[in-house]
């Protein structure tokens, strides 16, 4: 019972910067899909079972403008391939846990991975036991956020501009983090140096996926150079 | 019914990418994923850096100063206190000020 509940408390510490961030950008998908004229249960729908922040609002002007499956389907895969490497990445650390694994695998968003990717956890907590409850908490905090968009909309009292600077900040934490704690940089410089090429080369509507193929790229033949040292 | 259509195909397209990975090497993980799955993380971040700061703008107001200097607060706090929390939250409120009061 100790355990459980250090277990809980441990999750929830963790997935409080998660916490402002994704009620903040939940809000704003409420109030998109409050003014493309659907009400509260949509959107709570969708925040339930899509869970995907990106897709979701580009899925308001999907929804809105009667776009086909077909559409919706190829502009579902084009916005969230990137979840094709969380996925990788999480292979081996999610291996044993069971029961907890398909939930955990569905509700690996962008943020979530972000604070589970590093495969540190708490000492004195069930490590898959705590996966599952980061993860279920900042669903719950997704859900949350959209359905008070949806219900109070722009009546909220005070200004929260800038507020959505938490998940930039949230990344860039878990950037200097992850820099602070391995010796070998040149995996995250890969991914600053190539994003950045991308960004500049494709523009910022198109860089996403030629910057997922370029990274690949580099590391797959970096690959010898990390054999060669070991 | 066409919206319960559409909001169930990215459901089920986004749960397919999601599981793809696990489902796909659930036996044995090649070694060339593995190193993937090593590798790929920090340079995700590194990517997710760059993707939330796509829309500042370097040649015109406020040339993404806002977001640079909180992104450096950020940087600076983590690696002086090394708690995720309290980095994220001054990163925050020094950009909420910053584009509520100064720019």
């Amino acid at each position: 019972m100790e355990l459980k509940n250090r277990t809980i408390r441990q999750a929830f510490f963790k997935s409080i910067p998660v916490l402002a961030g994704y009620v903040v950008l939940g809000i704003g998908f409420g109030i998109l899909m409050r003014d493309a004229g659907y009400g509260v249960l949509w959107t709570a729908a969708m925040s339930l079972f899509i869970y995907a922040g990106s897709l979701q609002y580009v899925g308001v002007g999907l929804l809105a403008g009667g776009a086909s499956a077909l559409t919706t389907a190829i502009t579902s895969v084009m916005v969230n391939a990137r979840h094709l490497f969380y996925s990788i990445s999480m292979i081996d650390k999610y291996k044993d846990a069971g029961k907890y694994k398909p939930y955990m695998i569905f509700a690996l968003t962008d943020e979530t991975y972000s604070l589970l990717c590093d495969g540190m956890t708490p000492s004195g907590v069930e490590p898959n036991q705590y996966r599952f409850l980061v993860s279920l908490f900042n669903h719950s905090y997704w859900v949350a956020g959209s359905i008070i968009g949806s219900l109070l909309g722009a009546v909220l009292p005070f200004s929260t501009e800038g507020i959505e600077f938490s998940m930039t900040a949230l990344f860039a934490a878990a950037f200097t983090e992850q820099w602070l704690t391995t010796r070998d940089h040149i995996p995250a410089l890969t991914g600053l140096i190539c994003t950045l090429l991308c960004l500049v080369v494709f523009g910022r509507d198109n860089f996403l996926i030629p910057a997922m193929l370029l990274i690949t790229l580099v590391l797959t033949l970096l690959r010898g150079r990390e054999e060669g040292r070991v | 019914m066409k919206s319960a259509l559409l909001i169930a195909t990215m459901s089920i397209v986004t749960i397919f990418l999601r599981f793809l990975p696990f489902v796909g090497f659930r036996n044995e993980t090649p070694k060339y994923v593995s190193y993937l799955g090593r590798v790929l993380p920090p340079a995700i971040i590194g990517m997710l850096v760059v993707y939330c700061l796509k829309d500042i703008t370097p040649m015109a107001a406020p040339f993404g100063i806002p977001e640079l200097l909180a992104a450096a607060c950020v940087v600076g706090v983590q690696a002086w206190k090394r708690k995720s929390l309290i980095s994220i939250l001054t990163g925050t409120i020094v950009y909420m000020v910053l584009v509520q009061g100064v720019f």
